[in-house]
């Protein structure tokens, strides 16, 4: 047991949360909904103990791989079933077991038709979430990266709103179409080196026509994930229309891969096309920071105005990530696990309302604070978070970026610190409209306050996001020698000739 | 650790800690439990804190981290606390004002449903600002900054069913947060340009910079010290309500009267001027920056206290005093008087928080009427408020021997010594605006605790929007409040009397703030003039009766008596006469409209156009859905091709093999 704890931890962390899923979907219909409910809990427990191990024996002072296991799956094409993970993988693993367990207790009674494939469904999706961090070969990562797209799709199409199956298809197609041009980009390499393997293409040389070419096709399958200014606009629509959990499971893990995919894949594969386009990457980031948040201002719809703000935020991980510094990088870093928690809690804070008066409608709401108090103080903890206040998680990325962004140009940090204005503007002018003031109607002066199993799950949420605002260093101290490997091998040059 | 160091521990935690166990269990509690818990540690503070007053002036300072947040790169991020004897007096001056504000809350907010909640918060402020004042960095000094930004967020609504609050508090936040904005670039040009975040190490490096240049618009070479210094400059014009960023401060008023005392008179909206006077070695080399202070504080010292005189709203004359006030010691950072600036930081937060108190007091006594018109002779019926308000009036507007003429006069002196560009307008802004605070106060002074009882005059009362009856009917009497907001008043009055007289001589010119403060006497000699003038602070109080500021004070004084009381036809007649003016002091120089018009309704309008028009139509309406129009068009046409008929695709075969057979052929 031991033995295998301590080398398949990463294939325990991807196939027990897809094995739970399977096995409360053998729990057929509603008439067992009491058994899935439970079942589906104790599948997200044990797969979220089972990836601590990666946080306790991680090794924080070696930047390159670790937890390796490797198996050949399909010898002829030099295919493995090749797993490992870095200083930014383990955080974004743990995340995502930490995530499926607040996914599944929020869906306890909310749910009510279809219980079992509800919960199998996010399982599922967490275990391949989980696959996609930790594969180290092309192929696998690929497979892990479009089967993870089905279970999302289900998602938002069986338990979604009105105009779910135009948001469904806007969402399979525009992350379908990305994908396509990176398994193009992965059968160049593989044509070039004859393998799979992902270190074999970080030692490729490349000439920068070529380098440009493939960083564009990872780009297209990226950018559309984050999602990056212009190709955003499948978010506001998947997240009104997914279930809460679709859409907190959405804004905390998925957006975050399209990130991991440009520090993963597209960067150190291609790094002399990620310098020369980074001007480029900049400028969309900080379109997508300064663009978004005046959109989010005008939202009449609270997910929405949620989905545009977490564009916004997402500019700040990509713009960290290319300004390629360490306080930048270290900061985009942060700022993918941070919002994890914040617009997880704030989904789920609007589905919290959601629930008891079936709109989303910021205009149907008002006086919220005085019939829901409990409630009303997390959400504005979380809505302050949102703004990036100093001792929230939320502050420590942004101010990290904006830091990193001011040692390249002072206008990347000028333009990326107008958040700090309009992060407030439409985070704080929602919360006013729809906690504050006098109660607006009957339906507000009906509302209960939360119950027990939803005070557990923002608690949870809460304690993180003070925990991580008063104390990241244990999350820096983790990436900090993976940043620093990853920054060396972006710095040189990987053009013919050059090594 | 040490022992001191531990005290410095629990002086923030403390107030912290009964913060956090009144918020979580508050609602479970006992009513008394609130001020029970909150009282003790907030107490506890205070105690602690002269401990470590005594123990700075002793010459025991402190630098040190109390742990790692993160560290990034080659820069380390830590919480940490740097005690001398600026921030040491300043910790004394923010737990006793908020302990006198804690006692007196008991009584104020007696009758509120959010009782424990308010003393949560106030608790929870004295930490964020002990936080920023024990600060010995720019990381920690902004979580700080923040962080009583927050609470004042949360207090200014904390009547949140009421939509001016909430209309004022969400205003609060985001013109602070303009602010922050300049203030965090200028942390991020710290870091960048000087390598640390630390004061010490920032401090020790800054002059090899003293001639650095910065090219910030290609083609312009910005002197570096004076680009940083005007950033931080803007955090502290957002912090400390300087215009063009005092918007937010008279609307501050819709919070509970305690806070207004206590975050938005004595302490948080001082935290700007704290932080320039921590900055003095940076700005220092910049007489560039100086020079912007001072304009930006006299034009807020003369033009603000402009709008107190129209004022009928007991507190917004007293808000609009505090910014006039706020704006002197913005003055006095400009002539480079840092201490100076400190020092009236510190009476004012005593005269301050005893004239909003005292406020609070007759508001009470009035039944929550706040309207200065329908007062009058309550000094017949509330001794100790107006004999206490008398003391806070009088130190406000610089009678000698009181706390507030050893630090106002000594701004004006300081200023009259300044040679930077500006000072000429300085001084006369300081000086004329003597004359206004003496008018704009005592017209108060005079309307509350003088002349006709003239709530016995008006109906009975009038009815607020949500039906609830305020005011005194005409056979109401007012009544002296309980001695939980007397005991304050009496405690804040003692010092208002008299801390100006013992503490000028060390803290301005002896060796108190030495190492604290650091001024190029040989660029901005004003303190140093101002050392050889002084000869005691007798002679200063004696010596000031023949002097100007004392003459326009008294006239001040008699001027509003006049009108106010001998002649009160007198100013509705100037108003008739003056409407032009007077309607621009109304519609406060037209900032509220503005900022309303130009950067609410922009904003939304932007946001709206960029929305309906990029996401919707060019995005969404060209591509996406632009494609998929494309696409099935194009298969409208290739569907024609799959009819379904064999004949027809049989034909097609033949004409392929006949193209194909032909073409091989050739070759």
């Amino acid at each position: 047991m031991q033995q295998m704890l301590d080398t398949n931890i990463l294939s325990l962390s991807i196939w027990v949360p897809i094995l739970a899923g399977i096995l409360v979907l053998f729990t057929g219909d509603d008439r067992n909904a009491h058994i899935a409910r439970p079942l589906a809990l104790i599948g997200s427990l044990s797969s979220f103990l089972v990836t601590l191990p990666l946080y306790f024996r991680f090794d924080k002072n070696e930047g390159d791989f670790q937890f390796q296991e490797g198996y050949n799956w399909i010898p002829s094409f030099n295919i493995h079933y090749h797993l490992g993970v870095d200083g930014i993988a383990v955080p974004l693993i743990l995340l995502t077991s930490f995530i499926t367990v607040i996914v599944v207790l929020a869906g306890w009674e909310v749910i009510q038709k279809r219980v079992a494939q509800y919960m199998a469904a996010f399982l599922i999706m967490s275990g391949l979430m989980i696959g996609v961090f930790s594969a180290l070969d092309a192929v696998l990562f690929y497979v892990f990266w479009e089967a993870m797209l089905i279970p999302m799709f289900l998602v938002i199409g069986v338990w979604g709103g009105p105009n779910r199956v135009y948001a469904t298809i806007k969402f399979f197609l525009y992350t379908l179409l990305g994908s396509l041009l990176m398994l193009v980009a992965f059968i160049y390499l593989f044509h070039h080196t004859h393998s799979f393997e992902l270190i074999d293409y970080y030692t490729l040389q490349i000439p920068l026509s070529v380098q440009i070419f493939i960083f564009i096709a990872f780009f297209m399958a990226f950018a559309v994930k984050i999602p990056m200014w212009p190709v955003h606009t499948w978010l506001p629509d998947a997240h009104v229309e997914a279930p809460t959990g679709g859409s907190v499971v959405l804004a905390a893990i998925m957006l975050k891969l399209g990130a991991y995919g440009f520090l993963r894949y597209a960067m150190p594969i291609a790094p002399d096309a990620a310098h020369y386009l980074s001007g480029f990457m900049i400028t969309l980031s900080l379109i997508a920071i300064v663009y978004i948040a005046f959109v989010a201002l005008v939202q009449q719809d609270m997910k929405k105005l949620i989905a545009y703000s977490s564009i916004s935020h997402m500019g700040f991980v990509t713009l960290g990530l290319f300004i390629f510094n360490e306080l930048g990088m270290e900061g985009g870093i942060v700022q993918m696990i941070s919002h994890g928690f914040i617009a997880g809690a704030m989904f789920l804070c609007v589905g919290v309302l959601y629930d008891r008066m079936h709109s989303r409608q910021i205009a149907d709401y008002g006086g919220v604070a005085n019939t829901m108090p409990t409630f009303a103080a997390f959400a504005v903890l979380f809505a302050m978070a949102n703004t990036g206040l100093p001792g929230t998680s939320g502050f420590v990325g942004e101010f990290l970026v904006i830091l990193g962004a001011m040692q390249e140009n002072f206008w990347f940090a000028f333009f990326a610190a107008t958040t700090l204005i309009f992060g407030a503007a439409y985070t704080l002018w929602m919360v006013k409209r729809v906690f504050y003031g006098e109660v607006a109607n009957a339906h507000v002066a009906a509302l209960q306050d939360l119950n027990r199993r939803e005070v557990l799950i923002l608690g949870l949420l809460a304690l993180m996001v003070l925990g991580f605002g008063l104390y990241p260093a244990p999350l820096t101290e983790m990436t900090h020698a993976t940043v620093t490997h990853l920054l060396s091998h972006l710095a040189q040059p990987k053009l013919p000739g050059t090594i | 650790m040490t022992f001191m160091q531990k005290i410095y521990l629990l002086i923030p935690l403390l107030p912290l800690l009964a913060a956090i166990i009144i918020g979580l269990f508050g609602r479970v509690l006992p009513r008394f439990a609130a001020h029970l818990f909150t009282i003790t540690g907030v107490g506890a503070s205070f105690i602690l804190s002269l401990l470590v007053l005594q123990d700075v002036m002793a010459g025991h300072e402190y630098n040190g981290a109390v742990y790692t947040w993160l560290t990034s790169g080659h820069t380390s991020f830590e919480v940490g606390f740097l005690i001398d004897s600026l921030s040491a007096m300043m910790m004394v001056v923010v737990t006793f004002v908020s302990l006198m504000v804690h006692i007196y809350t008991i009584g104020y907010m007696a009758e509120d449903p959010g009782y424990s909640r308010f003393f949560s918060y106030i608790s929870l402020f004295t930490f964020s600002m002990l936080m920023l004042v024990m600060s010995n960095n720019f990381m920690q000094l902004f979580f700080g900054w923040e962080a009583v930004g927050l609470v004042s967020y949360l207090l200014i609504g904390f009547w949140y069913t009421r939509p001016t609050a909430i209309y004022a508090n969400l205003k609060a936040f985001l013109v602070n947060r303009v602010g922050d904005f300049g203030f965090l670039l200028g942390i991020a040009m710290v870091l960048f340009f000087l390598g640390s975040l630390d004061y010490q190490a920032v401090f020790a490096v800054a002059p090899q910079f003293a001639d650095a240049s910065v090219e910030i618009i290609p083609g312009w070479h910005w002197s570096l010290m004076t680009v940083i210094c005007l950033l931080l400059f803007v955090g502290a014009m957002g912090k400390s309500a300087q215009v063009p960023l005092h918007v937010w401060l008279p609307d501050s008023m819709e919070g509970p009267t305690p806070i207004s005392a206590l975050i938005h008179a004595a302490t948080m909206v001082t935290a700007g001027i704290f932080m320039v006077a921590r900055m003095s070695p940076l700005f220092e080399m910049s007489t560039t920056a100086l020079s912007v202070v001072m304009v930006i504080g006299a034009t807020t010292a003369l033009f603000m206290g402009f709008l107190g005189i129209i004022q009928n709203d007991i507190k917004r004359v007293v808000a609009y005093s505090t910014l006039s006030q706020l704006g002197y010691m913005t003055v006095a950072l400009g002539a480079s008087a840092y201490s100076v600036a400190i020092f009236h930081l510190m009476t004012h937060a005593f005269f301050k928080a005893l004239l909003f108190l005292g406020a609070g007091s007759v508001i009470m006594g009035m039944h929550h009427d706040q309207d200065i018109r329908n007062m009058g002779n309550l000094k017949k019926y509330m001794p100790i408020t107006w004999i206490t308000s008398l003391i806070g009036s009088l130190a406000l507007i610089g009678t000698p021997f009181l706390s507030g003429f050893y630090s106002k006069d000594s701004i004006i002196e300081a200023v009259s010594f300044s040679h930077i560009p500006g000072s000429g307008y300085a001084y006369f802004a300081v000086l004329t605006g003597v004359f206004v605070t003496a008018y704009y106060s005592f017209r108060m002074y005079f309307k509350v605790f003088h002349g006709k009882e003239q709530w016995r005059e008006v109906k009975s009362g009038h009815h607020d929007a949500d039906g609830h009856h305020h005011g005194l009917g005409p056979h109401d009497e007012p009544h002296e409040s309980s001695w939980v907001v007397t005991l304050p008043l009496i405690a804040l009055a003692i010092p208002s009397l008299l801390i100006g007289y013992f503490t000028i001589t060390p803290m301005l010119f002896g060796e108190f703030f030495h190492g604290a403060i650091v001024v190029n006497f040989v660029l901005h000699p004003a303190m140093h003039e101002l050392a050889k003038d002084f000869e005691g602070a007798t002679a200063m109080a004696l010596h000031s009766f023949v002097s100007m500021p004392f003459l326009l004070a008294a006239s001040g004084v008699a001027l509003s008596w006049y009108f106010t009381l001998k002649r009160p036809e007198i100013p509705a007649m100037l108003q008739q006469r003056f409407n032009g003016i007077y309607r621009i002091l109304e519609n406060k120089y037209g900032f509220d409209a503005f900022n309303d018009k130009f950067f609410a309704g922009g904003a939304r309008l932007i946001g709206g156009k960029l929305w309906q028009i990029g996401d919707v139509q060019i995005i969404d309406g060209f591509f996406v859905n632009g494609t998929a129009n494309l696409i099935g068009r194009i298969s409208l046409v290739i569907r024609q091709l799959q009819t379904g008929l064999i004949y027809h695709y049989a034909f097609a075969m033949i004409i392929g093999v006949f193209l194909l057979l032909t073409f091989f052929m050739k070759t």
